[in-house]
């Protein structure tokens, strides 16, 4: 199977006045089309730095990343901001919503970065809304919404440029266990139509639900295994 | 979706654009009172005749004499001036000698004090003055020294304020004058008033013999204490000269001239080309420190909105973050943020246009002046509150574009 994301000795440090910190520490690991990870560790294992290497919102320190075979080091910023418009989509923990737009709104925002405008991207993002459950909120703001529904539409929000790679960090980590449960399953039925999922946790309930599950353990790989899913 | 942030502040919105709204109004209101104001000026002068040298006889200071109970004052210009002025400066095309007369102007119970000016038929044309009704002095008056005159628009109206002067009698001192034409008031009778701040001057005109047979050379002055006779041969000489160009030579001639001849200052030469070129400077002295006035109230005004934009980039710190992950590149970040600066001070910028439009018509309400808003100020307004969003905006925007998405994210 193609990988769509690879790291090869990937390594990413940050230097704090005299003191320097390994977040990353060479790690080498393909994530498949159509597979469903999760990423797990204490908390400063780094989980967070690689997710956000694998989006491209950051740069390695030294070592490779391609992403669906190219190699991102050859990228400029724009390029990579093409990239993430085009092929990743971002989950965070705490929503991070736009407050002054609404839900139909914000889950159009990907689409004024596009380089080339779909001419239905309003209606793509409205029949996400309603798959992931908010047909009657489309036009409430960000406040008026409960954490699960926020999650949900920053759920359909990563979806609506059509990315092949979801990026979860801690998606789960501000909502109770029932909503947890919910948003996990929303994970579930976009993999089976064939995105590729990479879900950060520290909650080993929701980690052993993935086909994989990536341990980190100071920067370093400490175990790669299969979850229940 | 940049100005929907914008609403989101309206109040602060509102409080940073007051700069350049009061930038931009000051600069439009302050140039169409200026331009106003040096109209007018420009327009009296104008009215002397922009091709005449201006002689005037002046009276000097009085002397330790003047104690005494009759008191007898030659001074001013002569005959002998006029004569030279008229035959040998090349320039002059036409020389008109004026007297002007110390005599009441009555009909039946009404008085006026008019200047009554002793003058001869080139006058109107030297002056360019226009006729309202009748006809000028002419040359055959001049030679007969006949008993007509001339009133001015205002004298007329208020002597003969129901019917046609022209043809009635006046009483000039002790004389009866026949009334052969009125002449229009210096600025064109719009809605029957004159423009305000023009001075309409009421005024009776004389043939110069008809004047010297009833009045002399002699003006006495009757005054507490004593009288005062004062023996003046001309009080202006109007030359009008063939040229713009020759004006200054015209000019040095005449003051080289009366220097020679006079003493004492008892003269003065008024060149109202002169007077218009000083009011030109006065007028570009003007726009200078009005643009310096505008260009600090705008630099203000510009500084406060860069102000309020850092604060704001800081304040959606995450924001930008959010978008940078969703595929926003630098220059769509910058743009954002820029179209915000720009709308903001172009909104302040129209606002303050609409203001500084208004101001004028309330100071030509209130205030009686003279103002013209020409099109160009609001135009060059517009222009300058665009500049100032792009040029204030750019470091705010240059910020937010810069942010490294990582730490935009984990901003609280
Ligand atoms: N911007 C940064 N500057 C310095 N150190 C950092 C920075 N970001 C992360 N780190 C360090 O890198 C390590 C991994 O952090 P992170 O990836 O956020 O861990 P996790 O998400 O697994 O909790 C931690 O020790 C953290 O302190
Ligand atoms: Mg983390």
């Amino acid at each position: 199977m193609e990988p769509v994301a690879e790291l090869q000795a990937v390594s990413r440090l940050y230097r704090m006045g005299d003191t320097e910190v390994r977040a990353l520490d060479e790690i080498s690991v393909a994530f498949n089309r159509g597979e469903f990870w999760s990423i797990m560790g204490s908390s400063g294992s780094g989980k967070s730095t690689l997710l956000n290497l694998l989006g491209c919102i950051d740069r390695p320190t030294s070592g490779t990343y391609l992403v669906g075979g190219r190699d991102t080091r050859d990228l400029d910023d724009d390029s990579l901001s093409e990239l993430r418009g085009a092929d990743i989509g971002f989950i965070f923990q705490s929503f991070n919503l736009i407050p002054q737009l609404n839900v139909l709104e914000n889950i159009m925002v990907p689409l004024f970065y596009q380089e080339k405008p779909s001419l239905d991207g309003e209606e793509s993002a409205r029949s996400l809304a309603e798959r992931v459950g908010l047909a009657d909120r489309m036009s409430h703001r960000p406040s008026e919404l409960s954490g699960g529904q926020q999650q949900r539409v920053a759920i359909a929000r990563s979806l609506v440029n059509d990315p092949n790679i979801l990026l979860a960090d801690e998606a789960t980590g501000n909502l109770d266990t029932h909503t947890s449960g919910e948003i996990l399953d929303l994970f579930r039925e976009f993999n089976e139509e064939g995105k590729t999922i990479l879900l950060v946790t520290h909650e080993e309930e929701i980690g052993c639900q993935a086909h994989h599950v990536l341990r980190l353990k100071d920067g370093k790989i400490d175990e790669i295994g299969q979850g229940v899913g | 979706m940049g100005v929907g942030s914008l609403l989101l502040h309206k109040l602060r919105s509102l409080l940073t654009t007051l700069g350049v709204l009061f930038g931009v109004s000051s600069v439009i209101a302050m140039l169409a009172i200026g331009e106003g104001a040096s109209e007018e000026a420009q327009e009296q002068i104008r009215q002397l005749g922009s091709q005449n040298v201006i002689l005037r006889s002046v009276k000097p200071p009085e002397d330790v004499v003047s104690n005494q109970s009759t008191w007898s004052n030659n001074y001013g210009l002569t005959w002998n001036d006029f004569e030279t002025v008229r035959d040998t400066f090349p320039w002059v095309t036409r020389a008109v000698p004026v007297r002007a007369l110390m005599q009441d102007v009555r009909v039946g119970s009404n008085l006026m004090h008019p200047r009554v000016l002793a003058t001869t038929a080139e006058y109107l044309e030297a002056t360019g003055r226009l006729i309202y009704q009748g006809r000028f002095l002419g040359v055959e008056d001049q030679r007969r020294t006949a008993n007509v005159c001339v009133l001015g628009y205002e004298v007329a109206r208020t002597l003969f304020p129901v019917s046609s002067s022209v043809g009635e009698q006046v009483k000039i001192g002790p004389e009866y004058f026949e009334v052969v034409g009125v002449l229009l008031p210096r600025v064109p009778i719009g809605n029957d008033a004159p423009l305000p701040g023009v001075e309409i001057t009421s005024e009776v005109l004389i043939p110069l013999s008809t004047g010297r047979r009833w009045f002399g050379d002699m003006q006495v002055k009757i005054r507490s204490g004593g009288r005062d006779i004062e023996v003046v041969e001309l009080h202006e000489i109007i030359a009008a000269v063939d040229s713009a160009q020759h004006v200054p030579l015209a000019a040095a001639a005449s003051r080289e001239l009366l220097a020679r001849r006079h003493r004492e200052s008892d003269y003065e030469v008024v060149v109202p080309l002169e007077l218009l070129a000083r009011a030109e400077e006065t007028k570009r002295i003007f726009n200078i420190v009005l643009g310096c006035i505008a260009g600090i109230s705008l630099l203000v005004g510009g500084i406060g909105i860069m102000n309020v934009m850092l604060a704001t980039v800081t304040e959606r710190t995450r924001e930008i973050g959010i978008r940078r992950a969703l595929g926003a590149k630098k220059n769509h970040i910058m743009l954002q943020f820029l179209v915000e600066t720009v709308v903001l001070s172009v909104g302040g910028g129209l606002v303050g246009i609409l203001v500084g439009v208004a101001i004028p018509s309330a100071v030509e309400y209130w205030a009686d002046m003279r103002t013209i808003v020409t099109i160009d100020a609001p135009i060059l307004a517009f222009g300058i509150s665009v500049s100032i969003g792009l040029i204030f905006g750019l470091y705010p925007a240059w910020q937010a574009a810069n942010m490294d998405p990582v730490e935009a994210l984990r901003h609280e």
